[in-house]
């Protein structure tokens, strides 16, 4: 393999470990401050516990996600220094605005959080929660309008004395329509991650009919975050495919592996067979509805693939235009697999627990209990679409990523940071892992009696 | 003032900002071993900068953000030219990040022992390879005419890079020991006190070197009046640790990082890093910035929200400000 091989498998390992993170991160920190505010408001013990419970989970998941964003931070211009020597003027505004705006947002007020129970007045300390939480949600904005601009790169223009992409207007790239429906549609991705959390751990405690109190609520408030957020995230999808449609059409026929330009186009479920344009030995097809998710009319003309590349060759120039069918149409449909899954079983589970309902049934809890990781799935699938169907490019239609690669760095190099981060990131994933279970099963702490003793011990100390 | 000339000051701040507040956090990870003697002992080491180390550290992800924005070329050479050092630090600060989060997580010694050694080493090799970097910069790398680094990894550990590293790892750990001396109370404090006291000799010996050195291969005025204030500082809080006025002497060792960072940046100036091969192969303040329009996007949301977050993190400070000790830290 190549540097530059080696350095789009770097990307896309630590970014797509970096994003298991994110959607916990971003859907639980909201949840956590919406427990903790029904407790201030109610004064209720079980939100209360609910709300240390959750936290400690959160900041187990919070820990990981701030670690890995460093490295995201660095390796554009480690891996890709040609990219941001090209893009900086544009690219570099966004990112640097996020760390002003957001992460410093984020990162003291959770240490306010953390660190402030008993020692900020109680509504204040609430407050420290849901500014970490609208920080998370900055910081998800700007690193997006960051994405949606290599999606379809806008208020810019290509300087040709000097070779590089100069921004001109910045509101351009921030309301890019790329990114308006980006947003959206990965912030409700997340808030299905944060519920199908609760969802996991509350079945697991309720499985074995443990302190029902806590987790019975949080079980419901879980479930149906993930059937609303399931229901946002169809809906912001759909208009994604039709921006996609329009602004990179190559995606979209990649995603169906449609070779010719159709009229109307169907939607396979599945195929069995080589994907290459060849017959396929099998699929279960839904007439027109590709037709629909692209365009919005069922009769719609969807571009195919063969039809693309010649368009693209004549505009850019000879080459191959066509991104890894199999992996694009795999990834969308698992995309979509897994995240629908989730929202069965957020159904299933508010439909068996309803009016006070305590089911039996294992197969319920045992699906229960796997949901968690069927939004991490989806969220990968969905990223590793996203970023592999735009392939050749880097910045679509502007900069190939094989001329974004640093060529300083030899792949002696990039192979050995692959493997050490590889390798960190798989240990660290163990222990996560380890210590996340390990307080789930642990359950929701009783609560201490509250002093006003300045000197008592630390709460929530590390 | 130019933009270009303001967003070289405006990292420069950054910089400044990031090694005074990290700074001693760095300084705390690496006294681990040395000033405390039992878990509660660490506990209480670690929590004094439990709430902030995270807020600090974001100093250094605005840097790079802000350098990426407003100098392109230099965030480009710079990461790609110092790959490996750069992977060594990112190594380093996960295991430390991670580690301040996990290491109470589990009563169990051989966890604590663990984590422990995560902190002592991630807070160590950070705070010699940032003195590294700093020193390859101001002395000067390989860059050929595209701007690319061509030295070697091993070009990187010169004398005077290394003698940079012992730099900013003796300054740490002196500004360290004056910021425990300063937020814990009871034998703590003074076991601290006494570190620095015996810190502040060598940082004054290994910085002074340094700085001295720069000093007679850079021959720019500005720069030597700020080394000669840094220096000033330096002793300072010599005194300051001397006379146990621990105020007094983090404040010195906070000014003496701050002029320091400030002197290497005026000396700098023009340039954003000098080449080594040919002065004309240097990059720039001119020639890595972004255009105008960026650099003035960017003055503006600095200008709205830096005084913002200063206010914020300031207040973070305050409302833990009191002295830590070892009762509060739970048996
Ligand atoms: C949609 C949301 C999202 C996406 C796509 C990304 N991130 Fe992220 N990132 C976050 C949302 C987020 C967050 C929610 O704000 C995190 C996750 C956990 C956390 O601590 O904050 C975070 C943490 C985080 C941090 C640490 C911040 C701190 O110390 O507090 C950095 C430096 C980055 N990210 C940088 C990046 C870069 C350069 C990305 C692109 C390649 C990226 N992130 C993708
Ligand atoms: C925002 C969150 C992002 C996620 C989750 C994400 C995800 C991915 C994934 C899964 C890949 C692997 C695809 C492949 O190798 O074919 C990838 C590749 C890549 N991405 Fe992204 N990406 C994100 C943001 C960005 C940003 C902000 C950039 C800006 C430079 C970027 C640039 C690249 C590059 C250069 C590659 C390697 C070349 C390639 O696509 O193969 N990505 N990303
Ligand atoms: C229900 C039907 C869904 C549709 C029609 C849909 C549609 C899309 C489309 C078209 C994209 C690519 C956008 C682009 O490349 O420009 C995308 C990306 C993505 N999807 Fe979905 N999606 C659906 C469900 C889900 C679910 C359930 C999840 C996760 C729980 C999810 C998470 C993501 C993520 C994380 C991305 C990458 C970020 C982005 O580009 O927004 N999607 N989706």
């Amino acid at each position: 393999m190549d540097a530059l091989d080696l350095a789009r498998w770097q990307f896309g390992i630590i970014t797509v470990y970096h994003f298991l993170f994110v959607p916990i991160t971003i859907g639980m920190s909201a949840l956590v401050a919406g427990l903790q505010t029904a407790w201030v408001r109610t004064g209720k013990e079980h939100y209360l516990r609910a709300t240390k419970f959750w936290g400690k989970l959160f900041l187990i998941n919070f820990a990981m996600g701030v670690v890995t964003g460093i490295v995201q931070e660095f390796q554009f211009g480690m891996n890709w220094s040609d990219y941001s020597r090209f893009v900086g003027d544009i690219f570099g505004a966004p990112l640097a605005i996020e760390g002003l705006l957001a992460f410093f947002l984020e990162s003291t007020f959770l240490g306010l959080w953390i660190f402030g129970w008993d020692r900020l007045p109680r509504k204040v300390h609430l407050a420290t929660i849901w500014l970490a939480s609208a920080g998370t949600l900055l910081s998800a904005y700007f690193i997006l309008a960051a994405n949606s601009w290599m999606q379809h790169p806008v208020g810019f223009e290509v300087n040709t004395e000097s070779g590089r992409a100069e921004l001109h207007s910045i509101w351009a790239v921030l309301t890019n329509s790329t990114t308006l429906v980006t947003f959206p549609h990965t912030i409700t991705a997340c808030f299905l991650t944060g519920g199908a959390v609760l969802l996991a751990v509350s079945a697991w405690h309720l499985k074995r009919r443990n302190q029902v109190e806590v987790f019975r609520p949080s079980l419901k408030l879980g479930a149906w975050v993930v059937l609303i957020a399931g229901v946002g995230v169809l809906i912001t999808g759909d208009l994604q495919a039709r921006i996609m449609t329009e602004q990179q059409p190559m995606k979209m026929a990649a995603a169906e592996a449609l070779y010719d330009t159709s009229k109307p186009a169907s939607f396979s479920i599945f195929t069995i067979g080589s994907l290459d344009g060849d017959e396929e030995l099998a699929s279960v097809r839904i007439p027109s509805l590709l037709s629909f998710m692209a365009t919005g009319s069922p009769s719609g003309e969807v571009e195919g693939i063969n039809n693309l590349q010649t368009e693209y060759a004549e505009k850019y120039g000879p080459g191959d235009y066509k991104p890894y069918v199999p992996v694009t149409y795999w990834s969308f449909r698992l995309m979509i697999g897994f995240g629908g899954l989730a929202v069965l079983v957020a159904l299933a589970a508010l439909w068996a627990t309803r009016r006070g309902r305590a089911p039996t049934n294992r197969w319920l809890w045992l699906a229960a209990i796997a949901s968690i990781g069927m939004p991490l799935a989806a969220n990968s699938f969905g990223w590793i679409f996203t970023e592999m169907g735009r392939q050749p490019w880097s910045v679509f239609g502007v900069l190939k990523t094989a001329d974004s690669v640093s060529p300083s760095v030899g792949a002696g190099t990039v192979a050995t940071s692959l493997i050490v981060l590889t390798v960190l990131y798989g240990v660290l994933a163990v222990v996560e892992v380890g210590l996340f279970v390990r307080y789930a099963r642990a359950g929701a702490p009783a609560v201490e009696e509250h002093t006003d003793d300045p000197d008592r011990p630390l709460a929530f100390a590390y | 003032m130019e933009l270009t000339t303001v967003w070289f000051a405006l990292i420069a701040v950054l910089w400044a900002g990031y090694f005074l507040l990290e700074g001693f956090d760095f300084g705390v990870g690496m006294l681990l071993p040395v000033l405390a003697r039992d878990n509660r002992e660490r506990r209480l080491l670690i929590n004094t900068i439990g709430p902030v180390w995270d807020g600090n550290e974001v100093w250094l992800l605005v840097a790079g953000g802000a350098t990426f924005a407003a100098f392109p070329e230099w965030y480009a050479t710079l990461f790609s030219g110092f790959y490996l050092p750069l992977l060594l630090i990112l190594v380093a600060l996960i295991l430390r990040g991670v580690a301040f989060e996990y290491r109470g997580k589990r009563d169990d010694d051989t966890w604590r022992k663990r984590w422990d050694a995560c902190i002592i080493g991630g807070s160590l090799v950070p705070a010699i390879l940032w003195g590294v970097a700093f020193g390859n910069i101001v002395r000067g790398v390989r860059l050929d005419a595209n701007h690319e680094y061509v030295g070697s990894f091993f070009d990187l550990l010169n004398p005077y890079a290394l003698l940079g590293g012992l730099t900013t790892l003796t300054l740490f750990l002196l500004h360290g020991a004056v910021f425990l001396a300063l937020k814990t109370g009871g034998e703590m404090r003074e076991r601290a006190g006494r570190l620095a006291e015996r810190l502040a000799p060598a940082a004054i010996l290994i910085a002074g070197g340094f700085l001295a050195w720069t000093a007679s291969t850079h021959h720019d005025v500005a720069g030597w009046l700020l080394f000669a204030a840094a220096a000033l500082a330096l002793a300072g809080a010599a005194l300051a640790t001397r006379a146990r006025r621990e105020g007094w002497a983090f404040l010195a060792t906070g000014a003496t990082l701050v002029i320091a960072v400030a002197g290497l940046f005026v000396t700098l100036f023009p340039d954003v890093m000098p080449s080594s091969i040919a002065a004309a192969n240097s990059l720039t303040v001119d020639n890595a910035a972004s255009t105008p329009y960026t650099l003035k996007v960017m003055t503006w949301v600095a200008v709205a929200f830096t005084p913002i977050v200063l206010a914020y993190q300031g207040w973070t400070y305050w409302v833990f400000r009191k002295r830590l000790t070892i009762e509060r830290i739970p048996v």
